[in-house]
């Protein structure tokens, strides 16, 4: 495959970023953001293009003759050369899950350019202090984003992983003036650097007993005949766990090395994924402006970490009490988003604990995943998953920015009865709802019914468990719903500011998305991608994904999702008093959820009175009293003395002489004395 | 016609004790900067002697010699220059009255 379409994919956002941090204040503020979009719209193109042509054309380096699916390494260079073995490089990796990213991120990624020219503005078409500085950031991230998916080696994802969390950071502060905002900025750098501590000492453990960073030397084996390419081995990654279990010690605290490494990278997955307990930083990421909420906290950085260990997949399955781990951390997360979401008053925090909610089912589908049961069919779902949940997340996203935008407030009780005022706002929410509960023919219904059919596959708790957060995931959409929408009339303060849809450029993309949401369920993944690139099924046509439908589980899933959003529609579409008699009937329910089951209190104490106070004060106090005392000290000394003796310096040349000639008198007559 | 070292070497000890001499004691800096000149030249004149008594048929004592005479003379330009500026600032050149350069 040629090599400029890979490269100016990466090198067009970068060359964004610094045409625009650089120059932007300069240029009007439209000029900058038409420029951010434009350069997006090409590298979305140019995305596309590289995606389909990776899945469509058919070329031996994309297909075995096999059918599967191969992984081409477009291009690779050394970027940092240690030694002998420790070699960074650079470069472009081609396969199906990087593919699929490069259609995701730049989708939503435009989206989200274009929805901000109107949304970063207020009611009078005055743009927003900043704007300049905000498109830069957008392309930085992007590029940053598309850097980490198309990774070659593990490093290069780490360095664009931490790119990504500083534009993250740099994009939730960017109402710096804002306190709220910038300690939300901080605590989610904190938190995310925290997680990557993990994941980078378990890169590093991984890298010292295999000897590289390589993502096609820990997962896959070279294809004979065709240079770059390889394909997803089991081989290899069994061959990889040799080389841990021949080690000098080969265990470590009760678990094998080579678990503790994947325990630690998914550490970095939980902290960027926001998987409990380090999800604390998701929900204050919301004080970001709503259309950066869409494209970093919902649809593409957020899901990194399925990306991470879907990545490493075949490593994954060696060790499969590290994909236990990832069960049970991704449906606990799921369970105690879902309830929290329940009752939160904020919409975008109801979708940030949504999002928590579904990222954790992808955790899930990968956990469950075993090539045994359906070729992996757990593996296909997350990824599918996380495809149509990027849609419609960002959907539901960008729909609240349109009525954070319009109501001037994030507070649904600031809104209700909207419907008439809003309407294509009102619909395409309504999609999006349809699509995260799985409903048919949506877009959720379909991963999330794979994802179903996974943990069907592995074992019953956890089937009926994600079944219970299916049905609690529609719930608490529809209640969303109903109660920005229904509930009852919506007061109009100001009969000629009337809430009203917004302009073009913010109704587009929701149009766009909502459309996707429509279809993109019947996308066959299954033929597209697998964990190691073998399709599962013959594509059979537009209804393909509803051939190979396990109608057994799909069923049960639709019906549980049916009966939360009936329950939803008698709770909330008409005001009525049932939801405070549940409140009143289950307080300390209630309670706990809306405020989160106390994590962030917990962690305040954690940090406040454990860490500050037993160990920050101390060392703080050692450092103030001795380490600063001692360089006090040198200096007072040496401060006194030359107080003291700077009466020697008169001015007077003569006296000059005078020491001098003493001096070298007295020298003299030393010298004369040694020598007698 | 032999000449003892001693001969040279008392007269330019002589030369150089009192350019010590005229430099402590005298306050006019024109008259310093000749002390200094007296000095100069009487290392000069050992710089020579040593050479034609240690090292005979050398010249690197000489050749010093006539680097030292050069670079006295540049320097005894600047130093007249800034005598003269001194001067013209103050309309004095006694070396007590000039403290500034102090702490």
């Amino acid at each position: 495959m040629d090599i400029t379409l890979p490269l100016l994919i990466l090198v067009i956002p970068l060359f964004m970023f610094l045409l625009l941090g650089l120059t932007g204040m300069k240029m009007s503020h439209k000029l900058a953001g038409t420029l951010g979009t434009l350069g997006m719209g090409t590298v979305l193109v140019l995305s596309y293009i590289t995606a389909f042509t990776y899945f469509f054309s058919g070329a031996p380096e994309f297909i075995s003759q096999a059918g599967d699916r191969l992984q081409l390494t477009v291009f690779n260079v050394t970027w940092l050369q240690f030694s002998e073995s420790l070699v960074i490089k650079l470069g472009f990796l081609l396969d199906p899950i990087s593919a699929m990213m490069l259609i995701v991120i730049p989708t939503i990624s435009f989206m989200v350019h274009l929805y901000s020219l109107g949304y970063m503005r207020d009611h009078h078409g005055v743009y927003e202090h900043g704007f300049q500085r905000f498109y830069a950031f957008l392309s930085l991230f992007s590029f940053s984003m598309l850097g980490l998916v198309v990774a070659t080696n593990i490093f290069q994802m780490y360095i664009f992983w931490e790119l990504v969390g500083a534009s993250s950071y740099l994009l939730i502060g960017f109402y710096y003036k804002k306190p709220s905002a910038v300690s939300a900025s901080k605590k989610a750098f904190i938190v995310t650097r925290f997680a990557d501590l993990g994941f980078l000492i378990g890169i590093l453990v991984l890298s010292y007993y295999t000897g590289t960073f390589d993502f096609m030397a820990l997962t896959s084996a070279p294809v004979d005949g065709i240079a770059n390419v390889s394909q997803v081995s089991i081989t290899t990654a069994e061959g990889i766990r040799n080389i841990f279990e021949t080690s000098a010690a080969p265990m470590f605290m009760g678990a094998s090395v080579l678990t503790w490494a994947l325990v630690l990278i998914f550490m970095g997955g939980m902290g960027k994924s926001a998987m409990m307990p380090l999800h604390i930083w998701l929900p204050d990421a919301m004080e970001g402006p709503t259309p950066v909420s869409a494209l970093i906290h919902a649809a593409t950085m957020v899901v990194a970490g399925v990306y991470l260990v879907a990545r490493l997949f075949p490593l994954y399955l060696m060790q499969e009490a590290a994909l236990d781990i990832i069960v049970v951390v991704g449906a606990l997360t799921a369970f105690y988003a879902a309830m929290v979401a329940c009752t939160q008053v904020d919409i975008k925090r109801v979708l940030a604990f949504s999002t928590i909610s579904q990222i954790a089912f992808m955790m899930v589908s990968l956990g469950v995943a075993r090539p045994e049961f359906h070729h992996g069919v757990g593996y296909m779902a997350g990824m599918f998953h996380l495809f149509t949940h990027a849609m419609f997340k960002a959907l539901l996203f960008l729909c609240a920015g349109a009525l954070i935008h319009a109501i001037g407030s994030n507070d649904y009780t600031a809104m209700h009865g909207l419907r008439k005022y809003m309407p294509i706002t009102h619909i395409t929410f309504l999609i999006g709802c349809l699509a995260i509960a799985g409903i048919i023919p949506f877009a959720g219904f379909f991963s999330k019914d794979e994802i179903l059919t996974a943990c069907f596959g592995n074992s019953t708790v956890w089937y009926i468990w994600m079944s219970v957060v299916a049905g609690l995931t529609a719930f608490y959409m529809f209640r969303l719903y109903y109660l920005i929408f229904w509930w009852k009339e919506h007061k109009v303060h100001n009969p000629e500011h009337a809430p009203h849809d917004q302009p073009w450029t913010m109704t587009l993309p929701l149009v766009l998305l909502a459309a996707v949401s429509c279809v993109a369920g019947f996308v066959p993944f299954g033929t597209l991608v697998t964990w190691n690139g073998e399709p599962m099924y013959a594509y059979e046509g537009f209804l393909t994904n509803l051939k190979h439908l396990d109608w057994s589980v799909a069923s049960i899933s639709l019906a549980v999702a049916v009966v939360a959003i009936i329950i939803a529609t008698v709770m909330y579409k008409k005001e009525n008093p049932l939801p405070a008699k549940m409140k009143n009937a289950l307080p300390a329910l209630w309670d706990w959820c809306y405020h989160r089951f106390y994590w962030d209190e917990l962690y305040q104490f954690i940090t406040h009175k454990i860490i500050f106070g037993c160990i920050s004060r101390p060392i703080a106090w050692f450092d103030r009293h001795i380490i600063d005392g001692t360089m006090d000290g040198l200096a007072a000394v040496t401060n006194k003395a030359s107080v003291a003796i700077k009466g020697l310096q008169s001015g007077k040349v003569q006296m000059y002489v005078w020491f001098y000639l003493a001096g070298a008198l007295l020298l003299g007559a030393i010298t004369a004395i040694c020598l007698m | 016609m032999d000449i003892s070292v001693i001969y040279y070497l008392v007269p330019s000890l002589i030369m150089f004790c009192c350019g010590v001499y005229g430099f402590v004691t005298r306050k006019n800096m024109i008259a310093m900067l000749i002390s200094l000149e007296l000095m100069l030249n009487s290392v000069d004149i050992n710089f020579v002697v040593f050479n034609r008594y240690l090292f005979p048929g050398q010249l690197e004592g000489m050749f010093f010699t006539l680097f030292a005479i050069a670079i006295a003379a540049a320097e005894t330009a600047l130093a007249i220059a800034i005598i003269i500026n001194i001067f013209r600032a103050s309309k004095n050149i006694d070396v007590t009255d000039i403290t500034k350069m102090k702490f």
